[in-house]
């Protein structure tokens, strides 16, 4: 680990200033990418500033939304009983991830922000367009079971390893950012993640030293009816081969809007909005479900090791929406 | 990282104030410094296993302000003003914590390098199913779960960051299930749920 300035401030607007003030600074908060990513040499700030003590630390439950702060851990988010009663998708997706240490750890800006585990990216002596653009990519023609299908380009096929991220996109998140200059905006969170295309290393929409104070997730009745699947090699504690998040609005039998997201296959957590709209008025059966998973996977590009998640996919959609119409609420 | 017994409070670095297992240390840690690290190199507490050192394992795993949490990933500069439980915070003198009497009543490890962090991460898995929270396997998140009808899967799922290579997990889940029925709810300082 290359040697560093540990900052640790208490006001959001100086966090931001002493990030944007240096090229080499970062912000830290759990610390369970950064610093595994630190051990490793990817990533080797000059400065580190400690966002866990600026007072971004609340749930606000509301009765047209749920906004949590920056630094709300994993767990605190997916046990919370607001989150679990209104958006049981969000919880399923954050359980599902990592491990209950981890998800202790991990905030909710830090799980935004986290980097892919292509292993390519994680080895300084790989080629990376992530990592060092221009370099190259060996993840193409390399051991890459483990790739993205949808967003991928000819120079990164890296996936985007969140769940919760996945559960976000579905349920319309926005998120908040603070500006060293004290200005804030907000941004969609569909448009946070940048898919690679020529400039992989862009990976968000957040300037250098952009501080997130927290993420608004709109009250969405459906959203009761909703479901997290997720599929990998191991029963636990394992990165998703694929995964879908579901929201089912239903009237009867008939379907009055659904919504789609995809992870484990995607370069940016991927919403799938035609296959949203193909559902829109039909009966809720299994044929609806897998005629919106092939839309869905229309787009995938696999490589050489990855074919089998196109298939995967459609399957993970058709059982993740089926599992939702057949909730008993 | 700094070999066993160089002290480095010498170094210029962080100053941090590190409670751990009710004793404040005033320390000056190297901004890289490992909770880790700082336990076992600087305050001597190897009770915390260094496994694989990047976060894959939980051998490492101690209990922060009621939280458990991998201590390889954790630097030590962050934890100021944080409580800090490890293995050797556990026992009231002689007397067992009833999660530690659980594993050696019920054998619950074999070479027993992963078992300080097995031990501590049961502590709170426990207190996690007291309190209701709900698991990957739990089949309605809107639900809290029963310790009483806890299945085997569940405290499989909970205990998932801590491996061990011996295989004990069988015996792990009978550990666990023996304090979860048994109602036992420790009281430490610092090792309240939240």
């Amino acid at each position: 680990m290359n040697a560093f300035t540990f900052e640790r401030l208490s006001r959001p607007t100086d966090a931001a200033s002493a990030v944007a003030a240096r090229p080499g600074a970062m912000f830290l908060a759990g610390g369970t990418t950064m610093v595994d990513l630190m051990k490793v040499d990817v990533l080797t700030p000059d400065t580190v500033v400690d966002v866990r003590h600026l007072g971004l630390s609340s749930i606000d439950v509301s009765d047209h939304a749920i906004a949590v702060s920056a630094a709300v851990t994993n767990s605190q988010l997916a046990w919370h009983p607001a989150v679990r009663e209104r958006f049981p998708v969000l919880s399923q997706a954050i359980l599902s991830g990592a491990t209950t240490q981890i998800r202790n750890m991990a905030t909710v800006a830090g799980n935004i922000l986290q980097r892919t585990r292509c292993s390519y990216f994680r080895d300084v002596h790989a080629s990376c367009n992530r990592r060092q653009p221009g370099s190259g990519c060996d993840a193409l023609d390399g051991f890459n079971r483990g790739h993205a299908v949808l967003g991928v380009s000819d120079h990164c096929i890296a996936t985007h390893p969140s769940d919760m991220c996945v559960a976000l996109a579905v349920l319309d998140a926005e998120v908040h950012t603070l500006r060293a200059d004290g200005t804030t905006r907000s941004i969609p969170f569909v448009d946070f993640h940048k898919a690679p295309g020529d400039t992989p290393h862009i990976e968000v929409a957040l300037a250098h030293g952009e501080l997130i104070t927290h993420v608004v997730i709109p009250h969405l009745a459906a959203a009761r009816r909703s479901h997290y699947v997720k599929v990998r090699d191991r029963a636990s504690y394992e990165f998703a081969l694929a995964s879908a998040a579901v929201v089912l609005d239903v009237d009867g039998d008939t379907i009055r809007g659904a919504r789609l997201g995809l992870g484990g296959i995607a370069t940016k957590p991927w919403r799938a909005v035609e296959a949203e709209q193909i559902l829109t008025g039909r009966k809720a059966t299994d044929d609806a479900f897998r005629d919106a998973a092939e839309i869905a996977m229309a787009g995938a590009v696999a490589r050489n090791h990855n074919h089998f998640k196109i298939e995967l996919t459609k399957r993970t959609i058709v059982r993740a929406f089926a599992t939702a119409r057949d909730a008993n609420l | 990282m700094s070999p066993r017994g160089l002290t480095i409070r010498e170094t210029v670095g962080v100053r941090t104030r590190l409670r751990v297992n009710d004793t404040t240390h005033e320390l000056s840690v190297d901004s890289r410094l490992t909770l880790l690290d700082a336990l076992r190199d600087v305050l001597g507490l190897t009770g915390t296993k260094k496994g694989c050192d990047q976060g894959a394992c939980g051998a490492c795993t101690v209990i922060i302000d009621g939280q458990r949490v991998l201590s390889c990933l954790t630097l030590a500069a962050g934890c100021e003003g944080q409580h800090v439980v490890t293995i050797e915070g556990l026992a009231r003198g002689d007397e067992l914590h009833p999660m530690q009497a659980a594993f050696l009543h019920c054998d619950g490890f074999q070479c027993g390098y992963c078992t300080p962090g097995q031990i501590l991460s049961a502590v709170c898995a426990v207190q996690e199913v007291h309190a209701g929270m709900p698991s990957h396997v739990t089949p309605d998140v809107r639900q809290a779960v029963n310790s009483a009808t806890l299945t085997d899967e569940e405290i499989r799922e909970r205990m998932s960051g801590n491996l061990c290579r011996c295989g004990a997990y069988p015996n792990i889940v009978t550990a666990v299930r023996q304090v979860l029925v048994n109602e036992v709810r420790p009281a430490l300082s610092g090792v309240e749920g939240s």
